[in-house]
């Protein structure tokens, strides 16, 4: 088997989290795709890493890995401040910004 | 370690990603679909375990075993977290709101998938040089790695040590409540509800109903109506009041109409009879 | 002495100022400080002309340059002033005649509330007519030119309560405005071609021009001159201009302003020197018009109207003179300042009889005058004498002279236009007599008006009288002073050129003819309405009379082609503003506006709507690099 067929399920997975991000509409849930789609691209760096033979593919893997971290901690506890207050965790529920 | 370098890995690894990357799709698949988030977070720690797997055999020790005690361990549990502060039974409509935006997101999914295998189809990517050397460098992956992160990446290293800390604080200030006022006694919370005048003594109790006494049961009043003010507001807009009444009012309803009938053709019996 | 040259300009506008700022503590003074103003501007103008009499005659041009107007890279106009020959004679005839006038309008407005108003205007009428005179520029020369279409709307429109007079005025205004669109083009053409205005150097390039730009700037001066003139076919304003208070009729649209159209072609003389086409139609208009106002005078019953016809006849004399050449040049001029002195005569006349009989102006109910006003008779019969060219008076030296240089022409154009001239010399002297016969001699034929007041004719004051007095010693002996000795000839040369015109027929023998058609018109008019009583009320008359009466259908004509097919034109131009223009502006409109109502519902603020529009953007441009990578 080739190596490259990591970078296929990369895409795949990738592609699945988008489409969930679109489709669904509890907040959680879509931060969730938000992640699966993160641990896509570090599965790519991996593998880019390996075909390169060397570890800076892992760096950024790395990186992705932290800031991700991050971002999740910010993000649910935006969630959660906005259930409190609107008791919904429905993305399509926080509309106003439309006319 | 030399199947690593080689441009096929080996038979064991082929085996391993055909059965695991089967399960790591099926797994996302189902973080999408299923309609309780719990179900969505619980599948989605299972692809990230084997993302974890597919990390080591790519030669990532570090990044496999960080994979799961950090993101499997912690960032999931975190979601796990959330999801039971938000409503842990409470399942999603799948139904869409949006016109079209099921289409739109295939459509888009489909042709963004496309694109992607092509592009990595056309990419020569045939030439793997394998970690071995890179990892055996400064006597093992760990090791690589701290080279790397604190020498050349030193400053990147830092920034998003600063990007933690900020966002931990930025964390704490979205969800902490500050309290700009005492915490009214129970005598003052007494002495409102005197005044409001609704609600003198206290609510009524969940679930007289024989057969269901527990809390998520809403009592029925006389007429047969559940109340909801019997159930505690928690349960209420976490939306998980079990009602049992509709059984009962559909009882009445059929008694109701039975007698109705059978006075209706009393009477009629008795027109007939003048 | 060059500096006085803006002070005779300056004395008037000053009083102009003065007058309409002053507001009503001036109501008292206003028409003597008015007066004295121009009484100064007339003292000046004296002084400046014993000066000139004192040079040789080719140094006789004074120049003053005041300032800078407009200095722009490559178009500079000045505020300068020429006075020449021809300047001069303006000069003296706008202030001269002006100053008897304004002494006239003392008696005649006595009782009008606004005459201080008057005044004002009278004195910026004067202004602006000696800055049009004294310009040494065609820019400034189209500033003083306004400036008396304005002084002359406001003058003809004075009795603005009058609903005739309004209109009046701004019929004036917008006949005017013809003409000076002529100007204003005849002057970017010089600018165009010639890259100034100023008189000397436009005119010393004339000759080396070509004949096509010359024609062209020609034909639009022609154009100014007929609205200015009231020249055919831009005549239609002057018979209405009679709505204004006569001694504006007399000042401005018989002495004056009325001329600025002449002493506008004399002035580029050497442009139409060089554009013989444009000369032959400046002969044309005004031969036209000579018969033009001839016809209208002798069919009007309005005493000032039939005078108007007139002015626009004699003023067809000096247009045709003009357009003769340089044969004709100083007797255009020369037949202006005669007719300045008897015209003003017989205006003010005309304005003495209406003073003294309740501003009735119908000559059929005046009749047998001359024993009531001996004054005004006599100047006014001096005046007759003269405008019918009675040998001896003012017009007859002047006419004569032109009807020689008409027949001088030459070929068969010579004949036509001195048969032409002729023509309406006998025309002449039968309306001037029949507005003499109807006015002073017959019967009376006043009624009481309606309230019963019976007019009393009576003699004007001494202010009025004596102007008329004056002005009738110019009808009399200008023409002798001017004629014998060729003195005017002599005087004018230097700056109009002059050839001697030989007419093809003896001068003598032309001199007779003229005298014999005077002698017929005389007759003809005697005939008419001196032996037999004149109809109270107006006969009908024959075709050409009826036409006449209505200005030879003149106004009926503008309104047919003009006011007619101009609504119409408007009218079309307007719905394909309302169905083309607006449908194309309203239509983008809405077309953009629909489009950004459905654009809008993209917007519906569902993150995940924007989610999808985000990602397939992504598609779109991988999919972008990856072509971009194919090709």
């Amino acid at each position: 088997m080739n190596p490259v067929n990591y970078l296929y399920l990369a895409a795949l997975l990738f592609t699945i989290g988008a489409v969930g991000v679109l489709i669904r509409r509890n907040a959680i849930v879509v931060f969730m795709c938000v992640e699966l789609m993160l641990n896509a691209c570090n599965l790519a760096f991996v593998t880019f890493s390996r075909m390169h033979g060397n570890l800076d593919g892992q760096i950024i893997a790395f990186f992705t890995m932290v800031v991700a971290a991050a971002e999740v901690v910010v993000g649910l506890a935006i969630i959660v401040s906005v259930f409190r207050s609107r008791h919904s965790a429905s993305v399509d529920d926080a509309s106003l910004m439309k006319l | 370690m030399s199947a690593l370098a080689a441009y096929a890995t080996s038979t064991g690894e082929a085996f391993q990603f055909w059965v695991l990357g089967t399960v790591a799709v099926v797994g996302a698949l189902c973080t999408i679909l299923m309609r309780k988030a719990v179900h969505s977070a619980l599948c989605l720690a299972g692809t990230m375990i084997v993302l974890a797997v597919f990390y080591l055999a790519n030669g990532a020790y570090f990044l496999g075993i960080v994979q799961i005690v950090v993101y499997t361990g912690a960032i999931m549990m975190l979601f796990l977290f959330v999801v039971m502060l938000v409503g842990v039974t409470a399942a999603d409509s799948l139904k869409e709101t949006i016109k079209g935006q099921r289409w739109w997101a295939a459509a888009c999914g489909l042709g963004f998938g496309v694109l992607l295998f092509a592009g990595i189809g056309n990419a020569a990517l045939t030439e793997f040089a394998g970690l071995g050397a890179a990892n055996a460098a400064h006597g093992g992956n760990v090791e690589g790695l701290a080279a790397l992160i604190f020498t050349k990446y030193v400053f990147a290293f830092e920034i998003t040590g600063a990007l933690l800390i900020t966002a931990s604080v930025g964390a704490m200030l979205l969800t902490h409540r500050e309290r700009t006022e005492r915490a009214r006694t129970q005598r003052e919370l007494a002495e409102q509800r005197v005044r409001e005048g609704k609600h003198l003594p206290p609510l009524p109790a969940p679930g007289v109903y024989a057969r269901h006494n527990a809390v998520d049961i809403a009592g029925l009043l006389p007429d047969g109506t559940p109340s909801e003010l019997t159930v505690i507001s928690t349960l209420r807009k976490r939306g998980q009041v079990r009602d049992v009444s509709t059984e009962a009012l559909a009882d009445l309803k059929a008694l109701e109409q039975r007698s109705a009938e059978r006075l209706g053709r009393d009477r009629e019996e008795e027109e007939a009879g003048r | 002495m060059e500096n006085l040259i803006a002070l005779l300009i300056g004395a008037p506008l000053l009083g102009a100022a003065v007058l309409l700022c002053g507001g009503r503590r001036l109501d008292r003074a206003g028409h003597w400080l008015g007066t004295l103003l121009a009484a100064v501007s007339f003292v000046i103008g004296l002084a400046l002309f014993a000066d000139m009499l004192g040079k040789a005659a080719d140094d006789r041009a004074m120049h003053q340059h005041l300032f800078s107007w407009i200095p722009v890279e490559g178009f500079q106009a000045d505020i300068a002033f020429q006075l020449d020959q021809l300047s001069m004679t303006f000069v003296l005839l706008i202030t001269g005649v002006g100053t008897l006038i304004h002494v006239y309008s003392i008696g005649y407005m006595e009782h009008d509330e606004r005459r201080r108003r008057f005044f004002g205007y009278l004195n910026l009428f004067v202004a602006a007519m000696l800055l049009l005179v004294l310009a040494d520029n065609y820019l400034l020369l189209y500033f003083g030119w306004e400036g008396v279409g304005l002084a002359s709307y406001l003058l003809i429109g004075f009795w603005q309560h009058k609903p005739s007079a309004a209109t009046a005025a701004k019929k004036a205004f917008l006949v005017n405005r013809v003409g000076d669109i002529g100007l204003s083009i005849a002057i970017m053409l010089m600018f165009t071609t010639f890259g100034t205005f100023a008189f000397g150097p436009v005119l010393e390039s004339a000759g080396e021009t070509g004949e096509g730009t010359l024609t062209a700037i020609g034909l639009m001066l022609l154009l100014a001159a007929c609205g200015k003139s009231a020249q055919v076919p831009l005549q239609s304003w002057l018979g209405d201009a009679m709505e204004g208070p006569t001694p504006v009729s007399a000042l401005i649209h018989a002495a004056t302003m009325v001329t600025a159209g002449v002493y506008l072609i004399v002035r580029s003389a050497d442009i139409f020197n060089a554009a013989p086409d444009a000369q032959l139609v400046v002969t044309i208009v005004g031969a036209v018009t000579l018969l033009f106002g001839a016809i209208v005078g002798c069919a009007k019953d309005d005493i000032k109207k039939a005078l108007a016809g007139s002015t626009m006849s004699q003023i067809g004399y000096m247009i045709l003179a003009a357009g003769l050449g340089p044969i004709g040049y100083v007797f255009a001029i020369m037949h202006l300042v005669t007719h300045g002195f008897f015209k003003a005569g017989l205006f003010l006349g005309a304005g003495s009889v209406m003073h003294g009989m309740n501003d009735e102006v119908d000559m059929r109910k005046y009749g047998g005058l001359r024993k009531y006003m001996p004054v005004t008779f006599a100047t006014f019969g001096l005046g007759y004498l003269a405008i019918i060219g009675f040998p001896g008076l003012s017009g007859f030296f002047s006419k004569d002279k032109i009807i020689e240089a008409a027949f001088a022409k030459g070929g068969t154009e010579g004949w036509i236009l001195g048969a032409v001239t002729l023509l309406g010399a006998a025309i002449t002297a039968y309306y001037m007599t029949r507005v003499m016969l109807m006015t002073f001699f017959g019967e009376k034929r006043w009624q009481p008006d309606e309230h019963g007041h019976e007019p009393h004719p009576h003699e004007s004051p001494k202010s009025m009288t004596v102007p008329m007095i004056l002005l009738a010693f110019g009808s009399v002996f200008a023409g002798g002073i001017f004629g014998i000795g060729d003195r005017f000839v002599n005087w004018l040369k230097p700056v109009t050129d002059y050839e001697h015109g030989h007419p093809p027929i003896s001068a003598m023998a032309v001199t007779s003819a003229t005298v014999a058609v005077m002698v017929i018109g005389v007759g003809l008019a005697y005939l008419q309405y001196g032996r037999r009583p004149v109809p109270v009320v107006a006969p009908r008359g024959s075709l050409l009379t009826r036409a006449a009466r209505r200005d030879l259908l003149q106004d009926d004509f503008n309104h047919a082609v003009f006011v007619t097919g101009g609504t119409h034109l408007t009218r079309s131009l307007v719905y394909v503003d309302h169905s083309l223009v607006d449908g194309v502006v309203n239509g983008t409109a809405a077309g953009v506006g629909g489009l950004s109502g459905r654009l809008r519902k993209l917007q519906n603020g569902h993150v995940r709507s924007y989610a999808v529009s985000m990602f397939g953007g992504t598609a779109v441009l991988i999919a972008a690099t990856l072509l971009m990578r194919a090709v």
